[in-house]
């Protein structure tokens, strides 16, 4: 039971990964980062049936992280589409020195 | 230890005055000659450049004022001081070392004299002192710097006094003096070294004096380089001594040299290395071409410095070292070996010269070959014997020709004659009768040199050729195998090369003698009638030095003539040096049998008849009256080239070493290291790599997110993969 929930975290995660790398929406990349989390929240819960608690905790820590990051990271990106007029990644390198 | 020594609470306590003296008189004169410039006074330094610059057509500066009769340009602004402090400090020195030698006499003394002045380089088992040593040694070699030296600066009042340079030039005198002085009073081998080096400084500021041409200030740079050569042998055997003997003081390197085993490799390399700074210092073959071009300096400085003193250097360290040499057999072979080479090879050129003071420079390399001879074979006493003697009749030669030289250049100053060379003897003939003075003590000198009883150079040179004649009779040198020859046979060749080298010496000092003062006059008609003698100031000197030419085998007068005749006491010299040198010679002289009266009688005869064979084989083969002038003289050809061209020594070694040097320098040091790989690869390089490595940080700086998230991943699956291996 304990490997399919790790094996399926994993799948999960590295569909966020990859999300993340190649697609160039920030949308769909913001999704692929929450995505991530989820998966990392369910190796936590898995593991916490064979070591105690503590990991339940943690999932419902990084849900809460998560809501917040959710809201400013979508009034991120709204504040970037008005900025630009565009959510494509590729046609923002603002970070550039 | 100190304070039992004989000589402690008397004069001796002062030596380290003997040095001081003509420091303090380099620092005053210099001062003055700094002032002098800085000031220019009624004597400027352009308006002439003094009555004896070396090679003739330089006067173009003084030809301004060559139309009135001001024969005698205004002299140096502190002429009267600089005459009064420079050979002042000299005589005071000289007064001083009269009074230790005094003490030293009516003392019994056993070991040196060591006056430490203080600790110079504690340095871990490094102990240097700075330390005076006065043994028989160097109170025979301070009395001939200080004695020689006084004299020579006397006779420089005269010489220079036209010379704008007369301050500066009484100034680099004083140091060279303080340097030697040093140099043969150090107690262990760095101060020793630093006079080395100070006395090679200050050779290389007077060959320089008259730095205005090019030639005098090259010929001063070649002496300086070419002793470099040797110095790093002095330099690598002062390191080789250390590391094996963990001292450097000459006490205890004589007291521990012991350790070495006798004729071991590794004594004879430390000895063949200190050979290398000799040879260098004393221009023995291979580094002898320096002295010859060294004669561009002054002719006091030519007779002080590359006469009596400096050059002599070489063989007072042998001696000193005659612990070490005495159980190198081979390192001994070739120290008398290429004395002897020398001594023969640099009478061959003396032949054919025609500057006057280059024939006397050649004299001095054979001659110096002969003290190395002397050296060499363990007759340590012979060796400084001639060293002394040949002080006193080379620097009355130089001397000589250099009152001849400065009557040349005044006569031909005086008629405005800027062109003829007033140092080459087809210019002269017929001195005799404008300077019989100097004729007279100029003779008194050649026969010296030439070795004709009762004259010093005789007894020396008799001393030295008598020692390698027994030694080749059962000694450890003889004993001894050199490069596969038995030494013996070695040293017979020795004795045959100085015998030829006596003949030739002899040969070409009459024939120098009658070409200059011999002879019609070759000067020229308006030149002629302003020949004159020299002032007293250098007459007087000359005297003295004849005196002590004619009579310096008084010294150490062997035992075979005053078996015959009664002179007075013998080898006087050599009981002095006994308690220095007399353990080093007895090692070498081990197994030698005493040679038969009869047969030195022999060698004695020998050696007389080879004197007046050369002179009277010059005197009737040479011609002085069918010598032309130096402008109408046809080339030599053949052999006498060769000779005249001094063997194309020069020549070889500017196309042997020299070019080389020079290509290796342009072609690898300078465009390929040091444009190539300094500049370029270095300096270019490290700034082209900076830039690079920027370039290439700031293309992962795109602005772009998703480059970012990849380096970040990348960097991720990395981390955890090390982590991986590192449990695993």
């Amino acid at each position: 039971m304990l490997a399919e929930s790790l094996a399926l975290s994993a799948a999960l995660f590295t569909i966020g990964v990859v999300g993340v790398l190649v697609r160039r929406n920030a949308i769909i990349v913001f999704m692929c980062v929450e995505l991530m989390l989820n998966a990392v929240n369910l190796s936590f819960v898995a593991l916490a049936r064979a070591h105690g608690t503590a990991g339940q905790v943690f999932a419902i820590f990084v849900m809460t992280v998560a809501a917040a990051e959710a809201a400013v990271g979508l009034a991120i990106i709204i504040a970037i589409f008005r900025h630009v007029r565009t959510v494509n990644l590729k046609n923002i390198n603002l970070l550039r020195g | 230890m100190q304070e039992a020594h004989p000589l402690a609470e008397t004069a001796a306590r002062f030596i380290w005055w003997l040095p001081t003296l003509p420091l303090i008189g380099f620092l005053i004169n210099g001062a003055l000659a700094l002032a002098a410039t800085a000031k220019p006074g009624p004597a400027d330094p352009s308006a002439d450049h003094g009555h004896d610059q070396s090679t003739g057509p330089s006067h173009a500066a003084s030809d301004s004022h060559a139309h009135g009769d001001d024969a005698h340009p205004p002299r140096h602004r502190f002429a009267r001081a600089v005459s009064v402090v420079g050979p002042g400090v000299m005589v005071l020195a000289f007064g001083l070392a009269l009074a230790i030698f005094a003490v030293m006499r009516g003392a019994e003394m056993h070991a040196p004299y060591i006056n430490t002045l203080f600790s110079w380089m504690p340095v871990g088992d490094l102990q240097l002192d700075a330390a005076l040593q006065l043994d028989q040694l160097s109170m025979v070699m301070v009395l001939v710097i200080t004695g020689i030296g006084m004299l020579i600066h006397l006779f420089s009042i005269g010489y220079m006094q036209d010379d704008p340079g007369y301050a500066r030039f009484f100034a680099y005198l004083n140091l060279f003096v303080f340097s030697m002085l040093l140099l043969v009073l150090g107690a262990n081998m760095v101060v020793t070294f630093v006079g080395w080096e100070g006395v090679g400084l200050c050779s290389y500021l007077l060959i320089g004096f008259w730095f205005t041409e090019k030639a005098n200030a090259d010929a001063g740079k070649k002496a300086f380089v070419v002793n470099r050569i040797g110095d790093f042998g002095f330099m690598v055997a002062m390191f080789m001594l250390f590391a094996n003997l963990g001292t450097l003081n000459y006490v205890d390197i004589a007291a521990r040299a012991g350790q070495f085993a006798p004729g071991g490799a590794l004594v004879t390399t430390i000895c063949l290395f200190m050979l290398l700074g000799c040879f260098g210092k004393s221009a023995q073959i291979p580094l002898y071409t320096w002295l010859p071009d060294a004669m561009a300096g002054p002719t006091p400085v030519s007779a002080l410095i590359h006469a009596a003193t400096m050059v002599t250097a070489g063989v007072y360290l042998v001696a000193r070292t005659s612990m070490l040499f005495s159980i190198a057999p081979v390192a001994s072979l070739t120290v008398a070996l290429v004395g002897a080479v020398t001594a023969l090879f640099a009478a061959t050129i003396g032949l054919k010269q025609w500057d006057i003071k280059k024939v006397l420079a050649y004299s001095t390399v054979s001659q110096l070959g002969y003290m190395f001879v002397g050296v060499g074979v363990g007759a340590y006493t012979a060796g400084v014997f001639h060293l002394v003697t040949h002080a006193f009749f080379k620097a009355l030669l130089f001397l000589g020709s250099g009152s001849v030289i400065f009557a040349m250049h005044r006569a031909y100053h005086a008629i405005h004659n800027h062109s003829d060379d007033a140092q080459d003897m087809r210019n002269m003939g017929g001195m005799k009768r404008y300077m019989p003075v100097t004729w007279v003590v100029m003779w008194v000198a050649t026969l010296a040199i030439a070795g004709i009883p009762p004259f010093a150079g005789f007894f020396s040179k008799d001393e030295i050729l008598g020692q390698v004649f027994a030694r080749a009779h059962g000694s450890t040198l003889a004993s001894a195998t050199y490069l596969g020859v038995s030494g013996a046979t070695v040293l017979y060749a020795i004795w045959i090369l100085a015998l030829a080298a006596a003949l030739l010496t002899a040969i070409y000092m009459t024939r120098m003698m009658l070409y200059t003062f011999h002879g019609p006059n070759r000067t020229g008609d308006g030149a002629q009638s302003h020949l004159a003698e020299a002032p007293w100031i250098m007459t007087g000197p000359l005297v003295v030095l004849a005196i002590l030419s004619a009579f310096g085998g008084w010294l150490n007068l062997p035992e075979t003539v005053t078996e015959m005749i009664p002179l007075g006491p013998t080898a006087v010299l050599e009981h002095w040096l006994e308690p220095v040198v007399g353990g080093a010679t007895e090692r070498i002289a081990a197994g030698s049998a005493h040679t038969a009266a009869s047969t030195e009688q022999v060698l004695l005869g020998v050696a007389i008849a080879i004197a007046v064979a050369g002179i009277a084989l010059a005197w009737t083969r040479l011609r002085p009256s069918s010598l032309v002038p130096k402008p109408l003289a046809e080339p030599s050809t053949g052999f006498q080239k060769v000779l005249e061209n001094k063997w194309y020594v020069d020549e070889i070694y500017d196309v042997s070493v020299v070019k080389p040097v020079y290509a290796t320098s342009r072609g690898v040091l300078w465009k390929f290291f040091d444009v190539g790989v300094i500049d370029t690869l270095f300096a270019n390089g490290s700034a082209a790599l900076a830039r690079f490595l920027g370039w290439v940080g700031s293309q992962v700086q795109s602005g772009q997110l998703g480059t970012y998230a990849w380096l970040l991943v990348i960097g991720a699956v990395l981390v955890i993969r090390a982590f991986a291996q590192a449990g695993g």
